[in-house]
């Protein structure tokens, strides 16, 4: 089957290695002239945590979530299996509590323990809790490596194409453009997510640490070297312009309380960009005629695209 | 019947519309409340009118009345800004007007409260201000012209429930005729119960439903209590005694 991918984000770079392994031509068409530009996927966290994502996302993020880590594994390198640690300042326990209620598999650590998970915090924090099965990846070197097992596999790739202008000369369309399809999904808006990334020479930090806080929820995902992504607000509308100075300021500070040599840490980039999500923020792969519509995946990209590329999959092989 | 500035409504719970895991359940929650008034911030997005049109949509398509707020302003200035924003957007009067003076407690700041409701009342806006329990600043609100006051339970989102029942029912016994709500740090039905059977009008609620485990049973959890209060109410409730009084007459008992 010829199969045309509109959009290199990563719904359409996990389906199109979907179908790309069960040996369909795939032509990958998308409006960034490089993988990566004009799509939010790039400044995700790039966090494989269901079960933390179960505190607000429900049962079905939790279930289809649970395969990421293991596809990723599978097509990318640098995927890290080193769990989520939650932590709290000592007069916001009662959200960490709510935390541990609400999601399932964490276990509750002292500070003993979290000294011993992430030597650098030492000496911070009485009671946390660990989420042992997650993991995380650094986006953005997952999505290049993606596209580059594409093209190693004969996949065409258009970029810097308006697939409007152009004809698809395929069998099936699938539509991963994300917001830009809320021409053909009414219903899809823009959640809006700011982030910044920090390099700090004190702190290097294992795995993503989720600092819990009765405002300003946040998460840091390190990337090595000290290097890490400070994310993200949650805004609704679909304002792509600069990082305001309130998310600046409430994300930074919550960094810094939870270690204050994040206050000398350079801060190297800012990015915002808006999510695409349906009311009930959960994805959707719906077909409609030649056409399958992949979009919605909100806050959960990396999360949730092994699983809706299967299904897309699944979804192009019915008949229609 | 529960009304705002000539309206008349059937519920007395008004909900808030932030910080739901998803529009979805937000849309579930205020169905399963039976409620007729919503508010909606628009602060975050100011400056930009389009940005939030999505989520706005949204809101309108709930069917139900909108109170727009300023949610989020720490000035008489920008709450009046967002004020006759609110009112292109969602094409209404109403403005529930809120001016932050402290950033820790969010509690209202009186004198730029004051402030802005002066310049919205003289715009025509119909006003409902968060306030604290303070019957001056209370006074100086209703000479500004506004006909709905909307003193603190508790700081927002805080779940506290009545603070100072006293100061309450204070403010109820001195503005029979004001329709009074209380809006902010509820936690638990029962406080919403508890309001309405000092008589408030109405109670307005959103980080209790939002934030709970499940915000459309809690949604109906709240819905139950604010018609049990109103209905106790009504009924006029007896008053705490220091001593007991039995609930079987004595006459009749037999003497041995």
């Amino acid at each position: 089957m010829r199969v045309a991918i509109i959009g290199a984000g990563v719904a359409g770079l996990a389906t199109a290695t979907e179908f790309a392994e069960q040996g369909h031509d795939v032509t990958l068409i998308a409006r960034g002239s490089a993988i990566g530009e004009n799509c939010c996927s790039w400044y995700a966290g790039g966090m494989l945590a269901p079960w933390c994502e179960g505190e607000s996302a429900g049962e079905q993020v939790i279930r289809l979530g649970q395969q990421a880590v293991g596809w990723w594994e599978r097509h990318v390198s640098g995927v890290r299996r080193r769990g989520t640690l939650v932590l709290c300042q000592g007069r916001d326990m009662a959200e960490l509590h709510r935390f541990a209620r609400r999601t399932e598999a964490s276990e509750v650590v002292d500070g003993d323990r979290i000294d011993e998970l992430e030597p650098d915090l030492a000496g911070r924090f009485r009671q946390g809790l660990f989420f042992a099965d997650e993991g995380h990846l650094d986006p953005r070197k997952a999505l290049v490596e993606l596209a580059q097992k594409l093209r190693e596999q004969g996949a065409i790739f258009r970029l810097g194409v308006d697939a409007g202008d152009v004809a698809l000369d395929a069998d099936i369309t699938i539509d991963c453009r994300g917001l830009a399809a809320r021409d053909r999904l009414p219903d899809l808006r823009g959640v809006r997510g700011e982030m910044l990334v920090i390099r700090s020479r004190d702190l290097n930090l294992s795995r993503p640490v989720r600092f819990l806080h009765p405002r300003i929820p946040l998460y840091i995902v390190p990337r090595g070297e000290g290097v890490h992504m400070v994310g993200a607000t949650m805004i609704e509308g679909d304002r792509r312009a600069h990082i305001s100075v309130r998310s600046t300021l409430e994300l930074l500070s919550a960094a810094y309380a939870l270690h204050p040599a994040f206050g000398e840490a350079e801060i190297l980039e800012t990015g915002v960009d808006a999510r695409p999500a349906f009311p009930d923020n959960l994805p959707r792969v719906q077909r409609c005629g030649n056409t399958v519509y992949v979009n919605g995946l909100y806050r959960h990209g990396y999360l949730l695209s092994p699983a809706i590329a299967h299904m897309a999959v699944a979804a192009a092989s019915t008949p229609n | 019947m529960l009304e705002f500035y000539g309206k008349r409504f059937g519920s007395r719970l008004l909900l808030g519309t932030a910080r739901y895991p998803s529009p979805a359940i937000l849309a579930d929650a205020v169905r399963a409340s039976t409620c007729e008034i919503v508010t909606v911030s628009l602060r975050r997005e100011s400056g930009d009118m389009r940005a939030g049109q999505d989520f706005w949509a949204l809101m309108k398509e709930l069917g139900t009345h909108i109170l727009p707020n300023t949610a989020g302003c720490h000035s008489a200035r920008e709450a009046v800004t967002t004020a006759r924003m609110a009112r292109e957007v969602f094409a209404t009067s109403w403005i529930k007007l809120e001016v932050i003076g402290d950033s820790d407690t969010l509690q209202p700041d009186p004198f730029g409260l004051v402030e802005a409701a002066r310049i919205l009342c003289s715009e025509g806006f119909e006003v409902f201000p968060y306030m604290n329990d303070d019957l001056v600043v209370a006074e100086k609100l209703v000479e500004a012209g506004c006909r709905v006051l909307m003193p603190w339970g508790a700081p927002i989102g805080s779940g506290r429930g009545l603070n100072n029942p006293y100061a309450l029912r204070t403010m109820r016994a001195h503005f029979p005729d004001i329709t009074l709500v209380v809006d902010a740090g509820l936690g638990v039905p029962s406080h919403a119960a508890a309001a309405m059977e000092l008589g408030y009008d109405a109670v307005l609620v959103n980080t209790a439903v939002a934030k709970a485990g499940d915000p459309v049973a809690m949604a109906r959890a709240f819905a139950a209590a604010v018609e049990a209060g109103r209905l106790a109410f009504e009924a006029d409730p007896i008053d705490a005694l220091d001593m007991a009084v039995p609930s079987t007459p004595l006459l009749g008992k037999a003497l041995l």
